[in-house]
């Protein structure tokens, strides 16, 4: 079969090319799956967008890291697992792989066992399997700032805030409106738990997905008479949630959206039924922060900048992209300071990660300050106890109204520990401990 | 429909040409030993799959003239009840293998039953309904993903005989073996008795019962038998390649891409299935990293993506226009060709 010997040579060439790039030293190597065609293009440009961006002013204002250059090429995956997976075969080959940030729960999960056996870490920010913030069981998945359990305390906290304290909740009812997708409901247990805990009352209601009809699920919501209303949404169901909602008079600013809910793209479909909703967030959205300012001074004026709409310069998406830009590049640094300012492998990049901490005061230093808060990871804390904040719609941008609030990760650990406790057990891993995470492959 | 048979006609020939005991012999020996992970994981897995669910989808559609829209649907059986079987059974794998196939089997032959009354369009799209109740049923119901809070479950571990089956050589085996008995039984199949009845009915069905072949055991056969195929295909496209399993990733795209590969690959013909599945599987990835090899880093990659597609469209196109009888009349007519010129 002749189309196997193309596949053999194509695959000899680009082992030629990767060894060829392996030759140059100090560079450091971020394979992107990006997704810029299909249904989640919005997410997908805004977030690669944001972190390329980052990384591009890394490279020109401070010639990479400690002189150590970034490089990156991107695979299409489009959102779907299969070629997430093609893409990660692809990119494996390459030399010098700092870190994987697929942004996608479904790749995320495929890449598990692959990443860990290669030693190279997985980033998945603000999303991801949840029992991955164990890592004494997930040596190299990262899901950092926020894991779905943290957000949906983050949210409660921040409705009982806005009803006078967590004793205020008692008596109060929460409707949960959530997409019909594993995503959707991987929060449902959470809800129950704390509902119970609080004293509140959680009605949970699915909207089949896609979510372009929720005529029945609002009328639900009328008879239920809730005092808030958690929207659990993706893509169209958002804007169509907020018109369906004003359509039946429930008030706006009682409906909180998700981390998933919270873009320009979510609410701007909405028009004027979107004003005054708010959303969660662990970084906040606008181009006043300084780190913004200098990506447009520096990398826009240039003609560098990645985003082709520059009105999407500091918008949510864009603005997690160059967060996630900074954790990818912090850690690097961290690890660099432990082991020489040289290429690291994926696993020294690792123990960088598991000692990522920067305080407030290190992320004013690095521009950052209120574009998020801090973070704090530790090799049995993947996620790092990210703070959340809350913004508002005013018709046209985002607003923040709220402070950094914390989840209450200490009510949340055991029940993450139970689940990854379990995943060792079935797969039988070890459960590693400190001394562990200190043995690095060079 | 006359013209398919024509083609049907020349596959029985596959055993005795000896290019397929070589090819076997590359494929079981050659590859393992030479072939990259990369070209293994990335090439040959998936290609496995979806090749295997063509062959299933080619005997209800190509030879039993029963238009199908649900192979993912059944696809998703075969992997979730593997899943579940090994879960709560523990039995040797390839009695998981063989009760997951039975349970894709038992799933179809329900869904077959309305091609007893159905023909054609209204057929295809009752088995739409087949492709939206599973995929609803296993998001819907949290005991087939364990109560996973996602609903994203990752494969457990295979092992057959105190081995374990985890490697990506071994994984490819395994596939390349499953791959290989099944298409010769469905070739044992389609040259007996019961595909003889089938070709009849598709022909023409009136004609099949006047003649006495049982119309509706052969209809529900070849329902019970192609769900059964593509179940197995499931299951390598979840445990051997991708190692999760996730309803969404059995949605009615995958079950177009089924359909295509036996359409372009060639109907009712067994080398359509693999010719298909190259197409759809291998060129995608060639383009894709031929332009990222020509255009890389100059294109925004989205660009790149959406020429590649245009491409492969009109690719399609002229193949069809070509050869409306796919890529396996095409080779055949290489073929003659060639011994014409060597003769």
């Amino acid at each position: 079969m002749s189309f196997l010997k193309r596949i053999t040579t194509a695959a000899l060439t680009v082992a030629t090319l990767a060894a060829g790039q392996a030759a140059q030293a100090d560079e450091q190597y971020f394979p992107l799956q990006s997704y810029r065609v299909g249904p989640y293009a919005a997410g997908g440009t805004g977030f690669f967008g944001g972190f390329i961006d980052y990384m591009t002013l890394i490279n020109t204002r401070d010639g990479g890291v400690n002189g150590v250059k970034l490089v990156w090429d991107e695979c299409e995956t489009e959102y779907a697992v299969e070629k997430g997976v093609e893409c990660y075969q692809r990119q494996k080959s390459h030399a010098d792989i700092a870190a994987w940030n697929p942004l996608s729960v479904g790749i995320a999960y495929a890449m598990i066992d692959g990443v860990t056996a290669d030693k190279a870490p997985l980033i998945t920010v603000n999303h991801g399997r949840t029992d991955t913030t164990d890592g004494r069981v997930f040596p190299y998945v990262f899901p950092l700032l926020l894991n779905p359990y943290s957000e949906t305390s983050g949210i409660v906290n921040y409705i009982a805030s806005k009803e006078g304290g967590l004793e205020s909740l008692k008596g109060k009812k929460i409707v949960v409106l959530y997409h019909g997708s594993p995503y959707g409901k991987e929060t449902i247990p959470i809800y129950e738990l704390l509902a119970e805990k609080y004293g509140f009352t959680v009605v949970q209601i699915e909207v089949p997905h896609p979510g372009n009809e929720q005529g029945a699920q609002w009328l639900q919501i009328r008879r239920e008479a809730p005092d808030y209303v958690v929207l659990r949404g993706w893509g169209v169901m958002n804007p169509v949630a907020l018109t369906t909602a004003q359509r039946n008079g429930f008030p706006v600013d009682h409906i909180i959206g998700n981390v998933w809910s919270n873009s320009e793209e979510d609410a701007l479909p909405a028009g004027d039924a979107a004003i005054g909703y708010t959303a969660i967030t662990t970084q906040a959205s606008g181009n006043q922060y300084p780190v913004l300012q200098e990506i447009i001074r520096s990398v826009y004026t240039a003609g560098q900048g990645n985003l082709s709409d520059k009105s999407r310069i500091g918008s949510v998406y864009h603005n997690l992209g160059i967060v996630n830009g900074i954790l990818n590049v912090e850690a690097i640094r961290i690890a660099q300071g432990k082991f020489g300012n040289r290429t690291l492998t994926g696993d020294e990049v690792r123990w960088g990660f598991e000692h990522l901490q920067l305080t407030p005061a290190r992320v004013k230093e690095l521009g950052a300050e209120n574009l998020f808060h801090s973070i704090n990871v530790t090799y049995d804390n993947h996620e790092g106890e990210g703070y959340v904040t809350f913004q508002q719609w005013d018709g046209k941008k985002w607003n923040v109204v709220s402070d950094w609030i914390a989840p209450d990760w200490a009510l949340l650990r055991p029940i993450i520990t139970k689940s990854s406790e379990a995943y060792a057990a079935e797969k039988g891993l070890p459960i590693r401990t400190s001394e562990d995470a200190d043995k690095v492959t060079q | 429909m006359s013209t398919l048979a024509d083609t049907r006609l020349h596959s029985p020939n596959l055993l005795r040409h000896t290019p397929l005991a070589t090819f076997l012999l590359i494929a079981f020996i050659a590859i393992p030993a030479l072939a990259s992970p990369y070209v293994i994981e990335a090439i040959l897995l998936p290609f496995l799959a979806l090749a295997l669910a063509g062959v299933g989808l080619n005997l209800l559609t190509g030879y039993g003239g029963q238009v199908s829209l649900g192979s993912a649907a059944f696809m998703a059986v075969g992997a979730f009840a593997a899943y579940n079987i090994q879960l709560r059974l523990n039995l040797p794998l390839p009695l998981t293998i063989l009760l997951s196939a039975l349970t894709a089997a038992t799933v179809g032959l329900i869904f077959g039953l309305p091609s007893l009354r159905l023909r054609g369009f209204y057929l295809a799209v009752s088995t739409l309904a087949a492709q939206f109740f599973v995929q609803w049923a296993l998001t819907k119901f949290g005991w087939f993903s364990n109560y996973s809070p996602s609903g994203v479950i990752s494969a457990p571990g295979m092992t057959l005989l105190g081995y374990s089956l985890d490697s990506t050589t071994a994984r490819y085996l395994l596939a390349l073996t499953l791959v290989t008995l099944l298409t010769l039984g469905v070739w044992a199949f389609t040259a007996g008795p019961l595909g003889n009845d089938l070709i009849a009915i598709r022909d023409n069905e009136t004609a099949a019962q006047i003649i006495g072949v049982p119309v509706l055991k052969t209809k529900l056969v070849a329902f019970a038998l192609s769900s059964a195929i593509i179940g197995v295909a499931g299951f390598l496209w979840a445990f051997t390649y991708l190692r999760t399993i996730e309803p969404a990733g059995f949605d009615l795209d995958r079950s177009f891409d089924v359909l295509f590969i036996i359409i372009i690959g060639g109907l009712a013909t067994l080398r359509g299935a693999f010719l298909g599945a190259g197409l759809i599987v291998v060129f995608p990835l060639l383009l894709s990293r031929l332009s990222a090899m020509a255009f890389g880093g100059m294109i925004d990659s989205g660009v790149l993506e959406l020429v590649q597609r245009i491409i492969l469209g009109t690719l399609i196109i002229a193949f069809l226009i070509a050869e409306p009888n796919g890529l396996a009349a095409i080779l055949t007519r290489v073929k003659r060709r060639f011994a014409r010129n060597t003769l």
